[in-house]
């Protein structure tokens, strides 16, 4: 539990400095310091505030901004059908941790060795502690970037900007060497996103991938683990999670 | 109130509203198997679809970033000879960082 903690703390920190880049982007972008702010406290969730600012950038279509933000949000809803059972947060505490639902979070949850009360216990470690270390940083970075902090230094000269993906494969980690099935649905959704990317604006990819969890979820129970376990790279089988990628990819892209 | 306001109050709003509809679906929607499978294995996607995205993307297009690729190569490392969490970061920023500030990558 401790460990948990510990992670979630040290990975709040990391990733936060990105709110450095959010209100430097914000402001440029033509958002006041204080709507940078609203949205680094309320909606608290990188893809989308960048996904507003570069609409409001492009003088574009607000409503059609609005609602790519708005779509890209949902990926944090399809976190919470998992953590609802994980974390059994109940009452007006369920208010204040929904808030708190991000890719961040939910990996450092995800990530603690499940089973009893011991599990929950190191899940909700985990994830008040990202919460908590990332909800700071991210909103004291977007503040100081919307002031002009951004100017001091690009975050990639430190090599910031691969924490986040270097976070993510190790708290996925445990995920990949737990099964086929994980293995084949983690390269099935990065496939998708990756192929969907050139075609959709940035960020819709990765709430496409989620047609690689349908697909496996639609299979015949039992079936996924085995049919992987004969073949290797599970997802270009057409009976795999590709398939209902597919059809996914052609559908809300331009 | 401008219309930009109005974009980042919906954005705002929305966004919250999105997160706490996941955390209080009944649970006996998610009672069947199937609904249990895609919930478990929807974060597995999701996550590697951004490490896929944040490494080689760039915007609308895929680019090939060396120090990133690195990076995340130095935490693949780290990972098999089971380092824990916080020198697999560090080892993934400092090899990104240390390539830029050489001028190799």
């Amino acid at each position: 539990m401790k460990q948990a903690a510990r992670d979630g703390i040290a990975l709040g920190l990391a990733v936060g400095t990105s709110g450095l880049a959010f209100g430097a982007a914000a402001v440029a972008s033509g958002l006041s310091v204080a709507q940078a702010c609203v949205l680094s406290l309320v909606a608290y969730t990188g893809a989308s505030q960048f996904a507003l600012a570069a609409a409001v950038a492009g003088g574009g279509n607000l409503i059609a901004g609005t609602a790519s933000a708005v779509l890209l949000g949902s990926r944090n809803g399809l976190y919470g059908l998992r953590l609802a059972g994980l974390l059994d947060f109940r009452g007006r505490f369920r208010l204040l941790a929904a808030l708190g639902v991000t890719d961040e979070s939910t990996a450092v949850a995800l990530a603690q060795p499940a089973g009893g009360r011991p599990g929950r216990a190191a899940a909700r470690a985990g994830f008040l502690a990202t919460f908590g270390s990332l909800y700071l940083t991210w909103n004291a970075g977007t503040l100081a970037g919307a002031l002009g902090a951004g100017r001091l230094g690009s975050p990639n000269t430190f090599g910031l900007d691969v924490v986040g993906p270097a976070a993510f494969l190790a708290l996925l980690w445990p995920r990949l060497r737990a099964g086929r099935t994980e293995r084949a649905v983690a390269l099935a959704g990065a496939v998708i996103a990756l192929a969907a990317t050139p075609f959709c604006p940035p960020g819709l990819p990765v709430v496409l991938a989620a047609g690689a969890a349908l697909g496996a979820a639609l299979l015949p129970s039992g079936a996924a683990g085995t049919a992987d376990a004969a073949q290797a790279p599970g997802p270009d089988r057409p009976a795999g999670p590709d398939r209902a990628a597919q059809t996914a990819d052609e559908r809300p892209c331009r | 109130m401008s219309g930009t306001w109005i974009a980042v109050l919906v954005t705002a709003v929305c966004c919250y509203a999105l997160k706490l509809a996941g955390l209080t679906v009944p649970p006996q929607w998610l009672a069947h198997p199937r609904a249990q499978r895609f919930a478990t294995l929807v974060p597995v996607a999701l996550l590697a679809a951004l490490i896929a995205v944040q490494t080689v993307g760039r915007g609308e297009s895929l680019a090939i970033d060396p120090a990133r690729l690195a990076g995340l190569g130095a935490a693949a490392a780290a990972l098999l000879l089971r380092a824990p969490f916080l020198v697999v970061i560090l080892a993934a920023a400092g090899t990104a960082a240390s390539l830029r500030a050489l001028g190799v990558a």
